[in-house]
């Protein structure tokens, strides 16, 4: 009996030494260039800035200026309500004491300075298609922003997501943190739009389903599904009929401009934040979009809701 | 056989007053249809594919006009869900703001009509149009 009891806790010693290992939000920095970097170009940190949509989420509510980054957004998932930190500069509440490589880390690994993971209701299962270089822009520029006081209000999860070690398996089953790789038989134009939307842009996130733990379930990749913040349903934006199959190139790359479908529909729901970010785009970049978009298979949108 | 046909004419009766209920959420899509239209319509001309015309400027912010007004009175308790509305639960909790975004959409809507060069129309159709997706925003569920 006695033995029976250490051999049960030996196991239980080697299964959580096991947990803790390979949980262990170490950074392997995908960037040993970072030291050698050339001065930022601020200008293309503007365009990863609104590519990204950063201001979306960071932004702090109930005032207009979108570059005031103080956070407190509260968003509602299943696994209970993620409050989007502040980002600003600030030295004490956001992010100006991170160095260039705490930042390409957050982007590109979702791993914290103090080297905790990050939740992916941070979409850094996108952003990590950004090379370091776009992501040291993206840094300078925000970097140049007001800085906000006040923190965000921390995340309010249910048990056991509560417990960010747990991320650190999430990332072994689902995260892949390869950097962007162009297609050579493609196009330049549909290189930029096919980085644009699954890295900054990570329209993948919202129009795609979701498995119980929160993957995007990548059969699903862009054909939409059920709204997981509520009621309705994000539209499908693959090639099939009933999706952007009859749209032209230009008719994509207008709405991402002012938010008018071709039958002269205005976008709404998160949908319009989007276009707010997308029509501060230069337009060979929102035509570069669709002509990725134009590329996807037509594939159905799966289980559609029914109307109550 | 009295009976019969007057139990039938009853029905008929009946089914007519059931048909002729308005449905408010199929009056409020016909109406933004109506408005989407009019947008197809302004927006040609602001691109410089179609002239501008003061008549027909005239006529597209008409419309929009008449629907900031008549949009208010379609969303009834009654009609929160059915028909495959997309309206958010918000309209009904919020219907004081509601209300004021279509009296600011009217407001914009009366610039509009007296536009009288292309100049005029670019700037109040720009303003009109973007009530759109702000309205959208807050008071639309996805779809």
């Amino acid at each position: 009996m006695r033995r029976l009891l250490i051999t049960l806790a030996a196991f239980a010693l080697v299964g959580l030494a096991g947990f803790w290992v390979l949980t262990d939000p170490r950074v392997v920095s995908p960037a040993p260039e970072i030291g050698t970097l050339p001065a930022a170009d601020v200008e293309n940190g503007r365009v990863l800035f609104a590519a990204g949509g950063c201001a979306s989420c960071h932004a702090t509510p109930g005032q207009d200026d979108r570059t005031r980054l103080g956070g407190g957004l509260a968003l509602e998932s299943p696994f209970g309500t993620f409050h989007a930190p502040n980002i600003s500069p600030h030295t004490r509440d956001g992010i100006g004491n991170w160095g260039v490589k705490d930042f390409v880390d957050a982007m590109a690994t979702g791993t914290s300075p103090s080297g905790q993971h990050y939740y992916p209701s941070f979409p850094y299962t996108s952003y990590r298609l950004m090379p370091p270089r776009a992501l040291a822009d993206l840094f300078a520029y925000i970097r140049t922003l007001p800085q906000v006081e006040g923190r965000a209000p921390g995340h309010d999860l249910r048990f056991p997501f509560n417990i960010r070690r747990v991320v650190g398996g999430w990332k072994l089953l689902f995260f892949d943190g390869t950097p962007f790789r162009p297609d050579p038989a493609k196009s330049a134009e549909w290189n930029r739009g096919a980085y644009l939307v699954n890295g900054p842009g990570h329209c993948a996130e919202c129009h795609s389903t979701r498995n119980a733990l929160g993957a995007i379930v990548q059969s699903t990749r862009f054909t939409g599904g059920p709204d997981p913040e509520g009621k309705g349903t994000v539209p499908n934006i693959t090639q099939a009929e009933n999706a952007l199959g009859k749209w032209s190139k230009e008719e994509i790359a207008e709405l991402l401009k002012t938010g008018f479908t071709p039958g002269f529909d205005s976008v709404g729901g998160s949908m319009a934040a989007v276009v707010r970010n997308t029509s501060q785009l230069p337009d060979a970049d929102r035509l570069a979009m669709a002509e990725y978009l134009k590329s996807l298979q037509a594939v159905a949108t799966p289980g559609a809701v029914k109307a109550p | 056989m009295f009976r019969t046909v007057l139990v039938a004419a009853c029905l008929g009766l009946g089914l007519t007053a059931v048909m002729a209920q308005p449905d408010p959420i199929a009056e409020r899509r016909n109406t933004m249809k109506g408005v989407g239209g009019a947008t197809r319509d302004g927006a040609a001309i602001a691109k410089g594919e179609v002239p501008f015309d003061a008549a027909k400027a005239q006529a597209i912010f008409k419309i929009y006009a008449d629907a900031a007004a008549k949009m208010p009175t379609l969303y009834p308790e009654t009609a929160k869900t059915g028909g495959e509305t997309s309206a958010s639960p918000k309209i009904w909790e919020d219907k004081a703001n509601f209300d004021a975004a279509f009296a600011r959409f009217g407001e914009e809507a009366k610039i509009g009509m007296a536009a009288t060069d292309l100049a005029g129309f670019r700037s109040a159709f720009g303003a009109a149009t973007k009530s759109c997706g702000t309205c959208h925003e807050t008071y639309r569920v996805k779809r």
